[in-house]
């Protein structure tokens, strides 16, 4: 890597710094838009991706969306509609040949390495500003443009309106597929929307948080909110409360030093799937005792050996 | 005499170049009970799925109330095998049930006006109330087998498929499921085709039994169908039919290892060693 200015010392200053905040935050209230929304849309899809059982295929159409991103860079192309179409091509390709758990993770186990290696292959050759190539990686919002900034939160809205409208039979084929099929519920054309959707997401999170990092905004929050609550309702509002808060969270923090964006997001979602994690154990740990204080009275009946 | 709530008539089904069984007539009435025996390989479950117009037929047609098959027929109701959901899963009890009623609609995710008192309806005719706000990962197999029973009782269906639905369950929980649906049927005059590979825990509420094997069947009264000889000319090979204890065992079946379920197993094995 070429030497780019060293630091000598971590300064506090450059982790936080009020200073001037109100003026940062003015430029860069689009960034907070874009992230808000992104939060609360990967919160909710990420509900689905845990019940589908898809942490992995996420990475994948990640690396996919780089790739298309840096070709994009490369031959001077929109980079959003790069990552775009790198990341509907990866999700569809695994939507149409990985019905199957198995499957689907041999696809994008071979899928994943070839997206990075193209993507890096295409910044390797570029000759452009070198913050770019890094950031497709990592993540840097502050420095996307405002009609890229516009575009990616109206592809976060119609990804919401579309989740919102197949809500139901894509929930009813990722908890039981077998019955919705039998039900009537279209599963192949469910399955394949769902993929679209999550491709149009993931693309957008490529440029909020980078293409290695998606998974703290579109499985994180999700899989935290899992371990708190059950309910059908309860369940999408946490986690898209949770993408909220990281994604918000992290870029108000960021702006006020000078590190990048990314690494506050992901550690506020970690914090928080940690929390919830730790909620959940106290929560069976009361229960235990409790059913020990009482002992034979409620234990449900064991199913046959 | 009513009209027939399905009938199938000359079926056949090929898979991937091999013949599940053809010239499959079957005519199933209001009420009543017809078990589909035979060992797995033999088109059981492809026979279910054919009814639910997820399986093309290669020949004949199958109606159901009259008109032909097509894929979210309200008026059946399927209940699967039980697979035990895993302690994560994030659902209750009633949101299981729900599945049944609100999962086949498109557009906003909002209940109707009476979803709610209809699970609730649901849940009290399973006996699942006690643990309708639980978790179901952390429900026994024979509660998540109620619930699902419940589930595919949502639109009342005037026939309900079975696919396997007492397997892994201990016998009380067997006797509670098959007490349910043969409920459904007496009350409501619910026809019933019950696939299963253990014809003892429904021995008692069986009215014709059609066994598949090796691509032949036979259909007929339990005591027409389930003889040494009838099944020997059905397999082709000599098979007994035994009762020990109340139970009905058959021995000898061609390619044991696909078909014998557990108690059949240790049956042969003490026969063996007597």
């Amino acid at each position: 890597m070429t030497g780019g200015p060293v630091v000598p010392a971590l300064d506090w200053g450059d982790v936080f710094s009020f200073d001037d905040y109100g003026a940062l935050l003015q430029l860069v209230a689009n960034s907070v838009i874009a992230g808000a929304v992104l939060g609360i849309v990967g919160g909710l899809i990420g509900v689905f991706i845990m019940q589908r059982d898809m942490a992995f295929a996420v990475h994948g159409v990640s690396e996919l969306s780089f790739a298309g991103a840096a070709a994009a860079l490369l031959f001077g192309g929109s980079v959003v509609v790069g990552s775009l179409a790198g990341a509907v091509a990866a999700a569809a390709l695994i939507g149409v040949l990985g019905s199957r758990a198995r499957d689907r993770n041999s696809i994008v186990g071979v899928l994943m390495p070839f997206g990075l290696g193209l993507g890096i292959l295409f910044l390797s050759l570029y000759e452009g500003r070198s913050a770019n190539r890094f950031s497709l990686l990592t993540g840097q919002i502050v420095s996307v443009s405002s009609p890229d900034l516009g575009w990616l939160i109206g592809i976060s809205l119609v990804v919401l309106v579309g989740l919102i409208l197949v809500w139901n039979p894509l929930r009813f084929d990722s908890l039981d597929g077998q019955a919705a099929a039998a039900r009537g519920v279209p599963t192949r054309f469910v399955s394949l929307v769902f993929m679209l959707l999550l491709g149009l997401i993931v693309a957008v999170a490529v440029h909020i948080i980078g293409a290695l990092l998606v998974m703290a905004l579109l499985v994180t929050p999700a899989a935290a909110a899992m371990r708190v609550s059950h309910g059908p309702v309860a369940v999408p509002l946490l986690a898209a409360l949770f993408g909220f808060a990281s994604a918000v969270g992290g870029i108000l923090l960021a702006i006020a030093g000078t590190l990048p964006v990314s690494p506050y997001i992901t550690t506020i979602s970690f914090l928080i799937y940690v929390v919830c994690r730790v909620i959940a154990w106290r929560r069976e740990r009361a229960l235990r005792v409790a059913a020990e204080a009482a002992p034979a009275a409620q234990v449900p009946a064991s199913p046959a050996p | 005499m009513s009209a027939p709530v399905l009938e199938i008539s000359g079926a056949a089904l090929r898979l991937r170049g091999r013949e599940l069984w053809s010239g499959l007539d079957l005519s199933v009435k209001p009420g009543e009970f017809v078990a589909v025996l035979g060992p797995s390989g033999s088109g059981k479950t492809t026979l279910l799925r054919s009814i639910l117009g997820l399986q093309e037929l290669s020949a004949g047609d199958i109606r159901v109330g009259g008109s032909p098959v097509r894929r979210g027929d309200r008026r059946i109701g399927y209940i699967p095998q039980q697979r035990p959901l895993p302690p994560g899963t994030s659902l209750r009890a009633r949101d299981l049930v729900s599945l049944g009623i609100q999962g086949p609609r498109f557009g906003l995710p909002v209940p109707r006006r009476g979803d709610r008192e209809r699970v609730d309806a649901l849940l009290a005719g399973v006996g699942a109330t006690a643990y309708a706000d639980r978790p179901v990962g952390l429900l026994s197999g024979g509660e998540q087998q109620r619930l699902r029973v419940a589930q595919a009782l949502a639109d009342q269906p005037t026939l309900l498929l079975c696919d396997e639905p007492l397997s892994s369950l201990d016998l009380a929980n067997q006797q509670a499921v098959t007490a349910i649906i043969d409920r459904e049927r007496h009350e409501r005059d619910a026809a019933v085709l019950f696939v299963t590979h253990d014809v003892n825990p429904i021995l008692g509420h069986v009215d014709r039994i059609l066994y598949i094997a090796g691509g032949r069947f036979t259909l007929g009264r339990p005591d027409e169908v389930l003889r040494s000889d009838v099944l020997t000319d059905l397999y082709g090979a000599p098979v007994h039919v035994l009762r020990a204890g109340g139970r009905l065992v058959v021995v000898g079946v061609p390619d044991a290892d696909d078909h014998c379920d557990v108690p059949l197993t240790a049956i042969e094995t003490e026969a063996g060693a007597a």
